[in-house]
């Protein structure tokens, strides 16, 4: 056993225990009284006490519609739900919340760049890039979007190690490169991409950068200034809020480039018969009733993690990592996907002669959680050269002890199935 | 027996392990091809009539055990059958997988092993996967 991850590295310590008391699911007993080991954190975090607090105190105390109404609860409501705004710039290093538009998550954020800046701005000939890790969500509007513009899609291929192959991106970068869209942080891979050199290169050539942050909002401090990118895509319930509140960052030059996204209430300025015009962004780009209560939680949420401290999260969840690849890897039969030097929290794996739905039916009776699947990743299932694998992806309410309980489990599968 | 064993019947491993009918299929004998989109899993069907009967059924493809086992039993429990006893077959097996029907005692032990399934509802597809497939290509070797 390894000692507590943060001793190891030196880093803040977070105090474990104390965290998972925060966590009221984590209490719980699942199949005939066993802890429950939730390691599907890629997928959705877990909530903390406050954020499900903040839910129930918008409907219990100012549930109202923001930006209309005239009332003490509108008030309370649109301060409430506009103070978020803020937290989040300052959380993602934005400092102007203007930029920040609320969204339901990751997905609706890409297809918001997809729709309002992509079919705006393209022309056929052009060209997008993406990479052979993403998730369906930063490709498939991006294929939507070239079929409609008549453009191109074009891949950056992986190394071995699971990184992307740099000199190959430059070769597919050239002067019709309109947009790269990639991951921050692989949901599969766990691969951290080197995003701020890549955005470089693009912006040379006059291309526009769009982040799929899904991975990484959760895992490390992100600063999109830094990152000097023009689109930044996140999802609130990976962050340990709840689901149906996402953001997407866009880069102030880019908002006077956009066209609306959906038409509705609150985008617009003035409503003629015919015709309209809009409201500034990022209203412009909020239409309808927003989800109020999950944006308000959001900031709960991001509150939480402030508290804790980015800093100290990102060291205690690495050393989990490393934990967790090391104590995988010596398994026999077990195979990880992805060994690059800089990664996030996902663990993927195969165990020889056992698929990957059949382990992670196994583990569950264990009371663990783990994911299996193409994980949303069917292109990076193929340069894989596998239909699915099996998933482990921590959070920092995780403990070594629960990644031990994980390793035992897959022994005894290997033992069920026939096999090791 | 608790709910995992239930699920993973003797049976069903045994046919996991040691799949009958199971061939490496070239592209033009293949009549079907089926994706489970929940797992990324494939199969592939041979499928051949013979006089108004299912004479042969191959299978090949990547899967989890319960959609490997359930392909094996499936080849197994039918071929040989009339092509209309056949689409019977299928329609009863694939409607008590989902629970619109009782399992029948009298089915082969085989069809009452994958029983165990129905109570991981995510786990159905899995099972019924080849059933599907085979049901497609007997409505194409009609058209
Ligand atoms: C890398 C990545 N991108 C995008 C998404 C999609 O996020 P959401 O479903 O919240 O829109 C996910 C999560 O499923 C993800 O892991």
């Amino acid at each position: 056993m390894a000692a507590t991850p943060n001793k190891s590295t030196g880093g803040p310590a977070l105090d474990v225990q104390r965290i998972r008391a925060d966590f009221p699911i984590l209490q719980q007993k699942v199949h005939d009284e066993r802890p429950l080991i939730y390691l599907d954190n890629a997928a959705t975090s877990q909530k903390p006490q406050l954020v499900i607090d903040a839910l129930t105190t918008y409907y219990t105390q100012y549930n109202a519609n923001v930006h209309r109404a005239l009332h003490y609860l509108g008030e309370q409501a649109t301060a409430r739900y506009e103070a978020v705004r803020k937290k989040v710039a300052d959380f993602i290093g934005a400092g102007d919340s203007g930029t920040v538009v609320f969204t339901r998550g990751t997905t609706e954020s890409i297809n918001l760049v997809a729709r309002a800046w992509g079919a705006a701005r393209l022309q056929a000939g052009d060209e997008i890039i993406v990479t052979g890790m993403e998730h369906h969500s930063n490709i498939i509007p991006w294929q939507l979007c070239c079929r409609e513009r008549g453009a191109r899609l074009r891949w950056v291929e992986l190394l071995p190690d699971g990184t992307l192959d740099l000199e190959q991106y430059r070769e597919v970068l050239n002067e019709r490169t309109r947009l790269v869209a990639m991951t921050h942080v692989s949901n599969v891979l766990g691969t951290l991409n080197p995003v701020a050199a890549m955005a470089h290169e693009a912006h040379q050539i006059g291309a526009c950068v769009v982040v799929d942050g899904a991975q990484s909002v959760p895992y490390l401090p992100v600063n999109v200034a830094a990152l000097d990118v023009d689109f930044f895509a996140f999802s609130g319930h990976k962050c340990g809020g709840p689901t149906g509140a996402g953001v997407c960052w866009i880069r102030r030059e880019r908002l006077a480039e956009m066209e609306p996204f959906m038409g509705g209430g609150e985008m617009i300025e003035r409503v003629h018969d015919d015709d309209a015009t809009w409201a500034e962004p990022p209203y412009k780009f909020e239409a309808g009733t927003p989800n109020i209560a999950d944006v308000i939680a959001l900031g709960a949420a991001l509150e939480y993690l402030e508290g804790l401290g980015m800093e100290a999260v990102h060291t205690y969840e690495q050393a989990l990592t490393t934990y967790a690849l090391d104590t995988l890897a010596a398994l026999p039969g077990v195979r990880i996907f992805g060994s690059a030097p800089e990664r996030g929290g996902a663990v993927s794996f195969a165990v020889e002669g056992l698929h990957p739905h059949d382990l992670s039916q196994y583990v569950d009776q264990h009371g663990i959680a783990i994911r299996a699947g193409h994980l949303c990743a069917q292109p990076l299932m193929r340069r894989l050269g596998v239909p699915a694998v099996s998933r482990a992806s921590l959070s920092y309410y995780n403990t070594t002890a629960e990644i031990d309980a994980l390793a035992a489990s897959i022994r005894r599968a290997q033992k069920f199935f026939g096999h090791g | 027996m608790d709910d995992l064993e239930q699920l993973y019947q003797d049976l069903i491993l045994d046919h996991y392990k040691q799949p009958r009918h199971r061939q490496a299929l070239t592209d033009e004998e293949v009549s079907v091809e089926a994706d489970n989109p929940l797992c990324g899993d494939q199969l592939r069907l041979a499928v051949e009539c013979d006089a108004g009967r299912v004479a042969t059924i191959r299978h090949d493809g990547k899967g989890c055990a319960i959609s490997q086992a359930s392909a094996s039993m499936m080849c197994e429990t039918l071929t040989g059958r009339t092509v209309e006893e056949v689409g019977v077959a299928v329609r009863d097996f694939v409607a008590a997988m989902r629970g619109e029907r009782e399992f029948d005692p009298s089915w082969p032990d085989e069809w009452l092993a994958l029983q165990g399934v129905c109570k991981f509802p995510l786990r159905v597809k899995c099972a019924t996967l080849a059933w599907h497939a085979l049901q497609k290509a007997l409505e194409r070797q009609v058209e």
